[in-house]
């Protein structure tokens, strides 16, 4: 089963070592960046890592304008309450091996070497109905 | 040579090796290197035997890795292992691959890929097309599946019910990249009844060979889930049908009955049905009773309503509801399905909505939008 874990710039609850990255510390932040890598080494060793990415936090709203025109560009807004700022993929046997691994992740260190206890918010992937069903 | 022959060489050749004194693990990390040889030059450059190839190409392989890991450990130590004759019956070593693969203390991914690998014969990259994760991950996954069944002996008889849960779940996963899973469970569930003499491996394949006989029919253009009282049953493989009848009476007259037979029954009397009219509810209704007690499974409490709905109506499909746990993910859909057979549209719209939302996957989450769309649209004046 696969399942997202999603990290967010804003709009997730505070969490409890609230002190944003700039203000940390250069070691802490290595010490941070070395824990995520630790992390999904260790997941593509047990066989369950698919996929981690990051988001720059600047984008930009896009639609279609009709037929023979350019796309419209706006933003980005300041206001958006939910930014996200990445994410990775596990495939893992069960919801409880998701949720043991994103309470992992959520202990990366942050300032003062503690762990952040970052809100993550796990997400079941949407996949192809068993043949069996009817 | 095509490559499901060459597949099919696969678990004898590493049944060959094994007995030969090589370990589980490094032998089949060398038939796997054999493989994906023999699938670059066998196509322009064919041999003439080509399970003495591989068996020859799989043992150089094992033992190269073998002197290297040994001359790393004692330079001076120099290993000759000269294979001795091949005698022991092929079908012994298959049969208890299939046991290993599917060892009980494997989760079940990791024995759903050991299987793939070490007994269909594909290769990591093919395994892991087919679950969309990368090969790297795939292949981590099947050497940590090999270091927990490590020092397993190979000569124990096995657990034939989770050999059985690992093809059944192959099976449902359908058709996902390259590789047509549904169609290589089948292959190793035929080749799994030769080498058992279990009513319930017969059933299970019985039970696939009814599910595929509609395969065609299942979804329409872009994925699209047709449900079972639309699929246009001319298109049905009657020959399949017939197949999976026979396989399953001649498993029926055992007297052995399981879980996988019970399915096959009720799959066998949709099958059997030229329209949901004719379909005989009644008797599919005793076979989900029957598979209720082999098994106490929540979701087949659940399609038991559907039947019961079909067999007495819908008001004692809604009565029977009342025993299933609301929490299953099909169970807003069935409530749905049943109130708009009794008139209640305004509530059939609302829970196929729900219905919606819950659901698992996107041709049933779409499914279930566009029947929320159709009830509403009759609301309409």
């Amino acid at each position: 089963m696969k399942y997202l874990l999603l990290k967010h710039y804003r709009g997730a609850p505070a969490p409890v070592n609230d002190v944003p990255m700039d203000r940390w510390k250069p070691e802490e932040v290595d010490a941070h960046i070395q824990y995520m890598r630790d992390f999904a080494a260790r997941l593509e060793e047990t066989g369950e890592l698919v996929d981690g990415q990051a988001l720059a936090p600047e984008g930009s709203w896009v639609r279609y304008d009709g037929e023979g025109r350019p796309p419209v560009t706006d933003g980005p807004f300041a206001e958006t309450k939910d930014l996200i700022a990445g994410w990775m993929i596990i495939d893992v046997e069960s919801w409880d091996r998701a949720v043991q691994l994103a309470g992992e992740l959520s202990a990366a260190p942050g300032a003062g070497g503690e762990p952040i206890h970052e809100w993550l918010e796990v997400r079941p992937f949407l996949h192809m109905p068993p043949t069996v069903s009817e | 040579m095509n490559e499901s022959l060459l597949r099919e060489l696969v678990p004898a050749v590493l049944g060959i090796l094994v007995r030969r004194g090589a370990d589980f693990a490094s032998a089949e990390d060398a038939v796997q290197e054999a493989l994906i040889r023999a699938l670059e030059t066998w196509p322009d450059d064919p041999p003439r035997d080509p399970k003495g190839w591989l068996v020859a190409a799989a043992w150089r392989k094992f033992l190269d890795v073998a002197r290297s890991e040994t001359s790393r450990r004692a330079r001076e130590l120099v290993v000759e292992i000269e294979p001795p004759a091949d005698q022991v019956p092929a079908t012994d070593d298959t049969l208890r691959l299939y046991f290993l693969c599917a060892h009980p203390t494997l989760p079940q991914s990791s024995a759903v890929a050991l299987t793939l690998r070490a007994v269909g014969g594909l290769t990591t990259r093919q395994i892991a097309t087919a679950y969309l994760v990368p090969e790297t991950t795939m292949a981590q996954r099947i050497s940590r599946a090999k270091r927990r069944i490590a020092g397993l002996p190979l000569d124990q008889p096995g657990d034939l019910g989770t050999v059985l849960r690992v093809l059944y779940l192959v099976f449902n996963e359908g058709y996902s990249g390259n590789v047509d899973l549904a169609a290589e469970a089948i292959r190793l569930a035929r080749q799994l009844v030769a080498l058992t003499d279990e009513p319930e491996v017969a059933g299970l394949l019985a039970l696939m060979l009814l599910h595929h006989a509609r395969r065609a029919t299942r979804t329409g253009p872009g994925g699209r889930l047709v449900p079972l009282v639309e699929q246009d049953r001319s298109h049905w493989d009657t020959g399949l049908i017939a197949e999976g009848v026979a396989i399953l009476q001649a498993a029926l007259v055992r007297d052995r009955l399981g879980e996988y037979q019970a399915q096959a029954a009720i799959a066998a009397l949709h099958a059997d049905a030229r329209t949901t009219s004719e379909t005989d509810w009644v008797q599919i209704v005793e076979w989900y009773d029957e598979l209720l007690l082999l098994t106490g499974s929540p979701v087949a409490r659940l399609n038991r309503v559907v039947a019961v709905g079909e067999a007495d109506g819908p008001q004692a499909g809604l009565a029977a509801l009342a025993d299933v746990d609301p929490d299953l993910p099909r169970y807003a859909a069935v409530a749905a399905y049943l109130h708009e057979r009794t008139g209640e549209l305004g509530q059939a719209a609302e829970l196929y909505a729900e219905a919606s939302r819950a659901a698992t996957s996107v041709p049933e989450r779409d499914h279930l939008a566009r029947e929320a769309a159709r009830v509403r649209q009759l609301l309409r004046p």
